[in-house]
């Protein structure tokens, strides 16, 4: 019996091999790659084998990365938040430093380290091929999941805020669905991992949807003045119109009865 | 009546109302009114009468006009909005939001928004304006704080314009309940948390309001009532009883030549001061016109309906609740338990006790200058800032307080437009809103004086004429000339701080007792109250003054006649 399985496990194995052979070989390549390229960038921070840097005080220097996933990599490398380029209190935003291809190969080796989300693809996050009235349904819905999910910390338009400790929510407007989508799988910095069976994939694709909708949407209603709520419009009340509005009387004010300046002249 | 009979009528000083010539169907009008009404004599009086003309003095017209395009607006947006609370499932033309269920009141905003022709355009400048109204009772109320507006006899009218700007706060927090979106709900959620922070009776309190549990159904058609009936009914009977009192008194004028304590020097209200003050009220209208044509303001359809399980970054209240807000954001978190009763010191201080308290100290600031400084005169000249620097003073550090406190309610923007730490932020709020104050009144203090001694370097030594003169001997020294007399008038045209009684004096007296202690402790504040003032300079010194500058000008225009360059420049 024993040798029967046996057998017809490598039976079945000698069978299948060669059509994976190619992919794996693939594969390995590209985490061979990605090690070459992680030992070079990432290593001194995350370990040489992602194991993570302890300080001499016991913290984080640069956290493990055996258990995050290809999408956490294809998120901080593809947005330009690491490598970091300088320690502080969070990764910020900036130029991307890493190639498409490079950042897939040090996604590829982090995945080999253990465990995590994958890369999402495409028809997760994209509404191509949905009809009008099905993407209109989807963006209502992922309105109101984002009023409840993301506004208190990433405000009502995306516009951002302000989290303890010089940490912030970005702005999270003309960011790429596809990012959108990994930074909600994956909890980037101080966010909440807002896992599958937290928000299902359909409902990720709804907030993506409605995000998008804001950025096509006109301004119905004149200048933001940055989307942030009450404080730019005091600013604008006070600055503007107050502003506006004094400089108006001194110049009343400085009008007398006469009417025109030579007259005026003539008089005094 | 029209202008070209009130020109009439003001030629005249008659005791009898002058009747239109000539049978023009306008004259018959009036003439017809006027034998019924009295206007004539009435008006005879009033529309000569006199105001005068300085910037300042229009910042309440500001708050007047910017009232009035409220009330305009918001009569428009009364035709429209539902102030109800029904669930119902929105379908107008806004999609995101399209099936959305909300109340009635927030899909009547939207409505008001996007369905009904010029209704974003009226909501947004009925907000602007309320915000611009607000502002400028303010930037009003500083006005006349630092000119001594408020002295003898204007204190009442002092207190009267305090109760507008605390109606007006109100007014504006109830507007911005209204639309039930999901900002304006955060906003009552925090006002039921305040009402509930008062001890023992807070509960009963919000059950009050609310008519039961928060939300409930009734907050929006209660604050609607509030709203568009109770404030706004109060608010027009407070500013016609302020602007009754502004012409019984009479406008206070600034000193200068033929300005005195008995006149008032200005343009008559018909045609000059009425076509300056309808002129503005149109400026005012446009410039709110063209803020709510141009810049958002609560974009209701982003922050969906209100919701209590949600929540957004950046939730403000508007600006003049800032400061409260502020202050809550950075009082360390002070809770006492007691006999099973919870005492949030953190909310009760910021919001419960400080603006309050500040309104009181607004209100009683002219009784107790006036006490301090025993000043029981009726003054109708204004003084400059420099002139009362404690004054001037206590109100700089009044609004640092403020300043620092508002600027705390924007901690989060702050934090992220400038790349900073909230919690930095908040730990040095904490020290600068007691620190800041004091600073600013030393500073303030110390610049008036500065100021009153540069104006008596004017007055005794003539101002700078930027013409160096090189003496024989080879030094050089700037010319002053004496100042034009029309200026040394007005700045010397201010009384003499009053001299109140000291404490030797008191102890001299042999007054013992309570009263006496009190009339101590006002001695000693008085004392510091205007030490180090600069006092006018004495008639005797000015005519030395004079003296002087005529020697001085003689000695200029010797020294020109005598000097190298009297044929033009020396040649080389």
């Amino acid at each position: 019996m024993l040798v029967c399985g046996l057998l017809l496990t490598g039976g079945l194995y000698a069978a299948l091999a060669p059509a994976q052979a190619d992919t794996s070989q693939d594969e390995a390549a590209l985490v061979k790659e990605g090690r070459e390229l992680f030992l070079v960038g990432c290593a001194f921070c995350h370990g040489q084998n992602g194991e993570g840097v302890l300080t001499q005080g016991g913290s984080q220097y640069g956290p493990a990365l055996t258990d995050v996933g290809a999408a956490a990599v294809d998120f901080q490398v593809g947005t330009g938040r690491m490598p970091m380029a300088q320690p502080g209190a969070q990764a910020p935003r900036k130029e991307v430093v890493y190639t498409e291809e490079e950042t897939a190969a040090l996604a590829a080796y982090v995945a080999s380290l253990g465990t995590g989300p994958a890369v999402p693809d495409k028809e997760l996050y994209s509404t191509e091929g949905m009809s009008q009235k099905e993407i209109e349904a989807l963006v209502v819905r992922g309105g109101q999941i984002f009023l409840a999910n993301c506004t208190a910390c990433h405000n009502f338009e995306g516009s951002g805020g302000a989290m303890p400790r010089g940490g912030y929510a970005p702005k999270i407007r003309g960011v790429d669905s596809k990012h959108i989508y990994e930074a909600m799988l994956t909890g980037p910095q101080s966010m909440d991992t807002f896992s599958d069976g937290n928000i299902p994939p359909e409902d990720k694709k709804a907030v993506i949807a409605y995000l998008n909708e804001l950025d096509k949407a006109p301004s119905y209603s004149g200048f933001t003045l940055g989307s942030l709520g009450p404080v730019s419009e005091g600013i604008i009340a006070w600055v503007g119109g107050i502003g506006f509005l004094v400089g108006f009387a001194v110049w009343i004010a400085a009008h007398t009865t006469r009417s025109s300046k030579k007259k005026d002249e003539a008089a005094a | 009546m029209t202008v070209g009979d009130m020109s009439k009528v003001a030629t005249t000083n008659g005791t009898t109302p002058a009747t239109a010539k000539g049978g023009k169907a306008a004259g018959t009008i009036a003439n017809w009114a006027d034998e019924r009404l009295g206007l004539g004599s009435a008006m005879k009086k009033n529309i000569r009468k006199v105001f005068p003309d300085h910037w300042s003095f229009m910042l309440g017209e500001i708050a007047l006009w910017s009232f009035v395009v409220v009330l305009l607006t918001g009569v428009f947006l009364t035709l429209w909005f539902d102030p109800s609370m029904t669930e119902v499932q929105y379908d107008g033309a806004y999609d995101p939001l399209r099936g959305v269920h909300m109340s009635s009141a927030y899909a009547s905003s939207l409505d008001i928004s996007f369905d009904v022709r010029g209704g974003l355009l009226m909501r947004q400048m009925h907000h602007w304006g309320a915000m611009i109204f607000i502002a400028s009772m303010m930037i009003h109320m500083l006005r006349v704080y630092l000119t001594g507006a408020f002295r003898k006899p204007r204190e009442l009218n002092w207190i009267i314009g305090c109760l507008l700007l605390l109606l007006g706060t109100i007014e504006g927090f109830t507007g911005y309940s209204l639309p039930d979106d999901l900002l304006s709900g955060t906003g009552v959620r925090a006002a039921d948390g305040f009402m509930k922070a008062s001890p023992i009776v807070g509960s009963y309190m919000s059950f009050f309001l609310f008519g039961g549990e928060f939300p409930g159904d009734a907050i929006i058609p209660r604050f609607y009532a509030m709203h568009i009936l109770l404030i706004p009914g109060l608010l027009l009977a407070l500013v016609a009883a302020h602007m009754l009192l502004l012409v019984y008194h009479k406008h206070t004028q600034w000193p200068g030549p033929g300005r005195t304590e008995q006149n008032v020097v200005g343009y008559p209200m018909l045609p000059v001061y009425a076509a300056k003050a309808g002129g503005f009220f149109f400026i005012v209208f446009g410039t709110i016109a063209t803020m709510g044509g141009l810049f958002s303001i609560n974009a209701v359809w982003k922050y969906g309906p209100y919701d209590p399980s949600k929540v957004t970054a950046g939730s403000q209240p508007d600006w003049y609740m800032g400061w409260p807000d502020g202050l809550l954001r950075i009082i360390p978190a002070w809770e006492t338990h007691i006999w099973g009763i919870t005492l949030s010191w953190n909310v009760m201080i910021p919001i419960l006790v400080m603006p309050p308290l500040m309104l009181m100290i607004l209100m009683a600031l002219p009784f107790l200058e006036a006490w301090i400084t025993g000043d029981k005169r009726e003054h109708h000249l204004l003084q400059r800032p420099r002139n009362a620097p404690t004054r001037t003073a206590i109100m700089v550090a009044l609004m640092t307080f403020y300043g620092l406190s508002w600027a705390a309610g924007g901690n989060d923007i702050i934090a992220i437009k400038l790349h900073l730490s909230i919690n930095q932020i908040t730990y040095f709020m904490r020290g600068a809103v007691f620190i800041g104050p004091v600073i600013a009144f030393i500073i303030t203090r110390r610049w008036c004086i500065s100021l009153q001694r540069h104006d008596e370097g004017k007055l005794l030594h003539g101002y700078e004429t930027g013409v160096l003169v090189r003496s024989p001997e080879g030094g050089y020294a700037e010319k002053h000339l004496p100042l034009p007399e029309g200026k040394a008038y007005a700045l010397t045209a201010r009384d003499d701080d009053p001299t109140p009684e000291t404490v030797e004096e008191i102890d001299a007296s042999g007054a013992t007792g309570r009263s006496a202690r009190l009339r101590k402790l006002r001695a000693k504040l008085a004392a510091l109250f205007f030490a180090d003032n600069v006092q006018k300079p004495t008639a005797e010194e000015l005519h030395e003054a004079q003296h002087h500058a005529e020697h001085e000008l003689h000695e200029l225009e010797s020294q020109i006649a005598a000097g190298p360059n009297r044929h033009g420049p020396a040649e080389h």
